[in-house]
């Protein structure tokens, strides 16, 4: 293929990548900010998402976008409340202590991977396209619905910008962020706001799945490398800055495709994972900004 | 220092045996084995894919071998002992299926194992196998067995090498498809056997290779990896394994829609996969290896149908209670043909327990023509003893009106190479 | 000083017995064999974690270095054991320094991150590099090559002997540095290191050497286990091998001696239960750490230590 085209795929590739990658960092930088917790489990909600996605689509007969629709409304609400449910759980009786999570969220990490196992058996289960439309761009073939995905993945980033930003629940959002102690202070209920946020950032994540889940397929094993690309665009991207976690993750997306296509993606993946080392080295409080650790 | 070590290990088994004269005799385990009548069962320890990325192969495996034991048990079992399956999962994981070895070796005292396909497993597994002097029969279609990479206990008598396959693909593929393939393959063990061998073998028909895409196994998306694949390609050569294989072949009838070279595939870039899924119908017209036809041919033999009904197939080569459930026909027939094998060898051999193992290969290492039957529902094998690989017709069919139709069955002598190892020379 | 001897001491005298008088079975003798290494792997990790306070998540990184350099250095350059052991040994040492001295510029999660990236950082080249590595296929190193002093370190005998001297030699230093002013001085970071700065220690400095002799015990380890166990593979170096440790020592008993042995034990077995039960036997992982992080912070001797035993080292 030539250069010109070349670079064509791979940004339009990267552009699906960086859509979906947003979406998952998202969860967990928002987490991240409230509740100044990591999440290692956060890939295994992202998992979630797409297994129920096929499994809610699989009851579903006829035109393979009722099917769809649907999952995009069960999977994220039944993975959110899940991790609500280890929220209150584990989590609130660890006092959110941050090390502790860490090794508690690694449990839970385990515990729903395997439990997705038993469940739902050890296949790669595909899910219908809504829509199978193929474009024909001269040089390569591109879905339709690949488009879709970077469509939805920003309508639903702006509409997490507007909650964030314009209802009263973000305003309590970012008071907890800001200041937890004086948040409760005000008559703010921490730990409601912690269990909600802990949901959200899950259901965030499997409407990624849901997103993608047509095009990839969904497998007990599938969290583990959102899981790490999420790590790598939020803490380069910087903590809790909406702007900050897209910018990077069209940076990580875009690199990623580009890289991959004239080298290879195991390298794309390897100087993605360095350049995090080195932002934490230079900015060793990178992970939560300006804050207190 | 030899010497020390010879009397440490008696002294051990002298300990064990004053041991056992106490209480450890009374325990149940103690009983059993010291019963070891020759009704016991003969017991096999089965190696399994049953989770990680090789788990669909598992399954499929999994059943073929129960429709092989139960078959096999109502015919009287071997020399009148029936045969108990010991499974284990090896999670598509070298250290685990090592681990998984010397459970049937030392837990379970397996008369001999057998199993499992992915060759990073198979090679991981084998040294093991050897030094716990285990039989292991593989049915893994890697070249690592008659490469002599491994050793005198492990072998593959019930399905065909890569080498052999791709070897007897390049005359048709240049003949049929065409000059100038790309070759999109696995970045491991089985997929560099498909790069070495088949453009060694293309090349020698006088085709070129023009592009080599390797991809990690456990990668879930391709579409990037395709504009590596040159412009002036005539035929793609793909073959693919792993959970995401469904993926892989939508996204490369996205990237190329009606434009695409010609296609020639392994199947195994489609086990388990429903031909009908909306997004394949680009492969109309396009050419695959299959080890053994997935659809039910015009020319079935009654064997194959016997075999078919046993494993539970039907005549589109999936499962008769749910027709979603695709089985993965072209390779778990080894399964099969090698179960009857081991009872064959035991058989021959007079094996009566673990100390006969050396006895069992010979017998099986002096095997020579397995004809088309119950037993070899594939078609007719020559096994070679000194290689420990059987070599077998190999079959191409096309992809016509979203069924795979048979075109080409190549001969046995075509999948022949010289020898490269004799394991008959390795001492036990 | 002498009860503790006695512990220890006794703990490894157990061990021989047990081999001594034939206790063993053929398939627990194995397993005993892995459990030693792995526990001399999990006093690595002690050393770090039990003692400084510093939770790393990558150190399946340092395990696979020494696994990968002595089994590179068989495998590719005909090295003997002696040989590839000296050099699995340095490497691991040379490696913990670089990383150890990158790393230990953050502190808290920043650390634990930075080193779950690192390892994961190996773990891809170890792919990335399938050429000399055979990536995820692995090495597999003959028996042929598994000699030492004309001992045949195959043999399930000689095997178990080796990885006890390997873990009585972890053993007896880790007591060594638990007893030593060095060792006090890394207990006083983990408890309070602004203290231990004010008292005018180089905290850095000994968090530095904690993590050499950690990674460097850790690299042992694995070139012990691939040499021992004849086969070389990146699963060694993918998450699960970080979180292992990690595990043992929680549920054995942070910072302490004989901490790691006993969680090794306790996991291999339950595991090795779990797997015969369910294919999904992982989750006996997840189910032990939420217990352990939410019931037992201390774990078990941990917990005896801080009951009745206070002498526990």
């Amino acid at each position: 293929m030539d250069l010109g085209p070349y670079l064509l795929f791979a940004s339009l590739e990267g552009l699906v990548h960086a859509a979906v990658l947003s979406l998952i960092a998202l969860g967990l930088s928002l987490v991240f900010g409230v509740m100044r917790i990591v999440n290692v489990a956060h890939g295994e909600f992202f998992m979630l998402g797409a297994i129920l996605a096929w499994w809610v689509s699989s009851f579903v007969l006829g035109n393979p976008a009722l099917g769809f629709l649907l999952a995009l409304l069960v999977a994220p609400i039944i993975a959110g409340i899940i991790a609500m449910f280890s929220d209150w759980l584990i989590l609130k009786h660890l006092k959110y202590d941050p090390e502790a999570t860490i090794i508690a969220t690694i449990g839970i990490l385990y515990i729903i991977q395997q439990a997705a196992l038993m469940t739902f058996g050890p296949d790669a289960r595909p899910v219908e396209q809504p829509f199978n439309v193929r474009l024909d761009l001269y040089w390569f073939g591109f879905s339709a619905y690949k488009f879709f995905v970077i469509f939805a993945s920003i309508i639903l980033l702006l509409s997490v910008w507007l909650v964030m930003a314009k209802t009263k629940f973000g305003l309590l959002l970012r008071a907890t962020q800001l200041d937890s102690e004086t948040a409760q202070a005000f008559g703010i209920p921490i730990s409601t706001v912690y269990s909600l946020v802990f949901g959200a950032g899950a259901a965030i994540a499997a409407v990624g799945a849901v997103l993608i889940v047509p095009i990839q397929q969904a497998h007990y094993l599938m969290g583990g490398e959102p899981l790490l690309l999420a790590f790598i665009v939020v803490i380069i991207g910087g903590l809790g800055s909406l702007r900050g976690t897209v910018a990077a993750a069209v940076l990580i997306g875009m690199s990623d495709g580009i890289i991959s296509v004239f080298f290879s993606p195991t390298l794309a993946k390897i100087l993605a994972t360095l350049l995090v080392v080195f932002v934490l080295l230079i900015r060793p409080n990178g992970l939560f900004g300006t804050a207190k650790v | 220092m030899k010497k020390n070590f010879k009397n440490n290990i008696t002294r051990r088994k002298l300990m064990k045996g004053v041991a056992a004269a106490g209480s450890i005799a009374a325990m149940p385990g103690f009983v059993r084995y010291s019963q070891a009548a020759s009704s016991s069962p003969i017991k096999i320890g089965f190696q399994v894919h049953r989770t990680g990325i090789g788990a669909a192969y598992g399954r499929w495996y999994d059943r073929t071998t129960q429709a092989a034991v139960k078959i096999l048990n109502d015919a009287g079992g071997v020399n009148g002992r029936p045969i108990e399956i010991v499974a284990e999962d090896d999670g598509t994981d070298p250290k685990r299926g090592a681990e998984a070895l010397e459970k049937f070796a030392n837990q379970h005292n397996c008369d001999v194992a057998f199993g499992t396909l992915f060759s990073h497993v198979v090679i991981g597994s084998a040294p093991r196998a050897g030094e716990l002097k285990l039989p292991y029969f593989v049915v893994s279609e890697g070249h690592h067995v008659a490469s002599g990479m491994l050793n005198r206990y492990t072998l593959q008598p019930g399905i065909t090498d890569v080498k052999s396959q791709v070897q007897a693909m390049a005359p048709f593929v240049k003949e049929n498809v065409g000059k100038k393939v790309t070759m999109i393959y696995p970045d491991f063990a089985f997929g560099h056997d498909h790069r070495d061998y088949f453009s060694a073998a293309f090349e020698a028909q006088g085709g070129e290779i023009v592009g080599k895409v390797p991809i990690p196994p456990t990668e879930s998306s391709f579409s990037k990896y395709f504009p590596k694949i040159p412009r002036d390609t005539e035929v793609i050569y793909h073959v693919m394994v792993g959970p995401a294989v469904l993926t892989f072949v939508k996204e490369l009838g996205e990237f190329y829609g009606s434009k695409s070279p010609k296609l020639f595939g392994f199947i195994d870039s489609l086990e388990a996969v429903d031909l009908n899924t909306p997004g394949l119908e680009f492969l109309d017209g396009s050419y695959f290896w299959e080890g053994n036809p997935r659809y039910a041919q015009a020319n079935q033999t009654e064997h194959d149908k016997f075999y078919r009904n046993a494993v539970g197939v039907d005549a589109n080569g999936a499962s008769v209670s749910d027709p979603k459930d695709v089985s993965t026909y072209a390779h778990m027939f080894g399964c099969w043909e090698t179960l009857h094998i081991i009872k064959k060898g035991m058989e021959e051999s007079g094996y009566a327990g673990p100390g006969d193992r050396a006895k069992l290969i010979e017998a099986v290492e002096s095997m020579s023509n397995m004809p088309l039957s119950q037993a070899h529902p594939q078609g007719a094998k020559i096994f070679n003893g000194k290689t420990h690989q059987t070599f077998g017709h190999q079959y191409i069919t096309k992809m016509t009106n979203g069924k795979l139709v048979l075109a080409h069955t190549t001969s046995i002598e075509d999948t022949f190479y010289p020898d490269e190892v004799d394991y008959t020379k390795q001492s036990f | 000083m002498r009860k503790d001897l006695i512990l220890h001491f006794g703990a490894l005298a157990i061990l021989l017995f047990l081999e001594l008088l034939g206790v063993f079975s053929d398939y627990h003798q194995g397993n005993f064999a892995r459990i030693l290494v792995l526990a001399a792997y999990g006093i690595g990790y002690n050393v770090l974690f039990g003692y400084t306070g510093l939770l790393s998540l990558g150190h399946a990184l340092f395990f696979s270095a020494g696994l990968y350099a002595s089994g590179l250095s068989i495998y590719h350059l005909d090295y003997n054991v002696g040989q590839s052991l000296i050099l699995a040994i340095c490497f691991s040492a040379f490696f913990s320094l670089v990383i150890g001295y990158l790393a230990l510029r953050t502190v808290g999660v920043s650390f634990m991150i930075v080193t779950l990236m690192f390892s994961q950082v190996g773990y891809l080249c170890i792919l990335y590099f399938g050429g000399i590595t055979r990536g995820d296929e692995g090495i597999v190193i003959q028996q042929s090559s598994r000699v030492f002093l004309s001992l045949d370190l195959s043999d399930p005998t000689i095997r178990y002997y080796a990885a006890l001297i390997i873990f009585s030699l972890c053993l007896i230093f880790n007591l060594w540095i638990a007893k030593s002013s060095f060792g006090r001085v890394l207990i006083a970071i983990r408890e309070n290191s602004d203290r231990a700065l004010m008292l005018g220690y180089n905290v850095h400095l000994y968090k530095l050497f904690a993590v050499i002799i950690s990674g460097t015990i850790s690299g042992l380890a694995g070139a012990c286990y691939g040499i021992l166990f004849g086969y070389v593979g990146a699963s060694f170096a993918a998450v699960p091998y970080s979180i292992f440790p990690l595990l043992w020592v929680l549920i054995g008993g942070v910072g302490t001696v004989l901490g790691p042995l006993v969680g090794a034990i306790f996991m291999f077995y339950l595991i090795d239960y779990a797997s015969d039960i369910t294919d999904a036997y992982m989750i006996i992982v997840g189910i032990t750490l939420l217990v352990v992080t939410l019931y037992a912070r201390r774990g078990l001797l941990g917990e005896l230590r801080y009951r009745y035993f206070k002498w526990i080292p």
